[in-house]
């Protein structure tokens, strides 16, 4: 099945999707990586601020090749996300609604996402310019230092993606090997 | 004796850099299109296909085909009748990936220390150099850049040679299997055998310089290679971990003598975008 998403997302619109879904996102998308991602969890605990509104926003897990000319930026496809399973929560439960990266996920962000009514979204690994092709702006917003573990907002036009994991707790990981495994 | 400038060298290493991240092999395009025809899944097949649509938009828009451009690995082979000259050799490598991870637009991906720091050092060096010594006046440089997220999935296990080769397969598979979707499947396996702890890790990478179009030239490897093969494509990871039946693309082995009381099994994990680019001087 296709969706068509526009950020902020709702929670009506995340009720429809279901694992193995392709999704193309318009909108906003903040990213994040390991060196970011420590310093956004260490501001919640200190209950400061986010460096963006996290409310039905999506975090994409991308450190991006720089932009050539007249690009608004490099190469930019999803890193491994379980490297963030240990931030990933505290994220979700601060309003965040969808992320994206690659690889499986812990039972812990899958309860996570159970309980926020949150999903988590495949792109494909090594696909770095056809993800590239779909964003059409990019800023940085914090932590310029980090270099490419910057975080940027991206404005993005069909994105796409693959449901990974649903608000129902269903996991492609799991799924989609026991099928073809032999 | 040969003498060769060390400054020749670097705009070879920029070549190098730029051609191995933004121009994907003939064998990778070969090797995924064969595995598309048999893929079960639609996902794995649309995956597959995405993978393709990629790598001709890299060639042709010249951007890096993963923006991991990775750690700059490169693998010298020296001419025993070669005099370096004109400065220091290391440094005019470290000097060549500056310049091709600067003027290529490619991600600079080292951090100056694993654990306290992890400061970017914001020009992609040090390289890892591994230089070996050939009969000849010839210097090759192979440049075969590394991303991070399939090396994180690789493992060297110390094993007993009563494990057999059947122990040495099942550690593999098994590592394979626990790596799932982490590693960028389709992936290729590299499997060091033998030699020491630390031969064994690069004759696992060394391995990975192989082309996916050539059979082990031992007909012992190369039946292993097609087993284990097999078992991983078994395992229905498929592209992208998110299940079919394209989990590898190719397994290589290579192998050295050991000591009697050590086996060491290395295996070193490729996402399938197999980088590597030669030149020779």
């Amino acid at each position: 099945m296709k969706r068509y998403l526009t950020t902020p997302l709702k929670t009506e619109d995340l009720e429809k999707l279901k694992i193995g879904d392709q999704v193309y996102i318009t909108g906003t998308v903040y990213t994040g990586r390991d060196a970011a991602h420590k310093r956004l969890i260490e501001l919640l605990e200190k209950g400061e601020k986010l460096p963006f509104d996290a409310e039905g926003q999506i975090i994409y897990y991308v450190g991006p090749a720089p932009a050539p000319p007249g690009k608004p930026i490099g190469s930019a496809g999803p890193t491994t996300s379980y490297r963030m399973d240990p931030y990933a929560p505290a994220l979700l439960d601060a309003g965040m609604k969808a992320m994206i990266g690659k690889g499986p996920r812990s039972q812990a962000v899958i309860d996570s996402m159970i309980k926020n009514k949150a999903v988590y979204l495949a792109a494909v690994g090594g696909a770095a310019v056809v993800v590239a092709k779909s964003i059409k702006e990019s800023k940085v917003i914090a932590y310029e230092d980090l270099g490419p573990e910057a975080i940027r907002e991206m404005k993005v036009e069909n994105f796409p993606c693959i449901v990974a994991n649903d608000i129902y707790g269903k996991d492609i990981y799991q799924e989609g090997v026991k099928n073809y495994k032999r | 004796m040969r003498q060769i400038d060390v400054k020749e060298i670097i705009p070879v290493i920029r070549k190098l850099c730029i051609d191995a991240n933004y121009y994907i092999g003939e064998d990778v395009i070969k090797k995924i299109k064969e595995f598309y025809e048999k893929e079960e899944s639609e996902t794995g097949k649309e995956v597959l296909s995405i993978l393709l649509e990629n790598y001709e938009l890299s060639a042709k828009e010249k951007m890096p085909i993963c923006q991991d451009t990775g750690v700059a690995v490169v693998f010298i082979e020296l001419g025993q009748d070669v005099h370096l000259v004109g400065g220091d050799f290391v440094e005019a490598i470290n000097e060549g990936v500056r310049q091709g991870y600067e003027d290529g637009y490619l991600r600079k991906s080292m951090v100056d220390d694993p654990i306290i720091e992890r400061k970017n050092t914001k020009d992609n060096t040090p390289a890892l150099i591994y230089t070996d010594i050939v009969p000849g006046d010839k210097l090759k440089i192979t440049i075969a850049p590394k991303g991070g997220g399939s090396e994180n999935m690789s493992e060297v296990k110390m094993m007993k040679a009563a494990d057999g080769i059947e122990g040495v397969v099942d550690f593999v598979v098994d590592r394979i299997s626990r790596s799932g979707g982490n590693p960028c499947p389709p992936i290729v396996v590299g499997i060091g055998l033998g030699g020491n702890f630390e031969q064994s890790a690069l004759l696992s990478k060394k391995s990975l310089l192989r082309s996916l179009d050539e059979k082990n030239p031992d007909p012992k490897w190369a039946k292993v290679e097609e087993e284990i093969l097999e078992k991983v494509n078994n395992l229905g990871i498929g592209p992208q971990g998110l299940g079919g039946r394209t989990t590898a693309l190719g397994v290589f082995i290579l192998s050295k003598p050991c000591h009697i009381a050590s086996m060491p099994v290395a295996v070193n994990v490729q996402c399938h975008a197999a980088r590597h680019k030669s030149a020779v001087i």
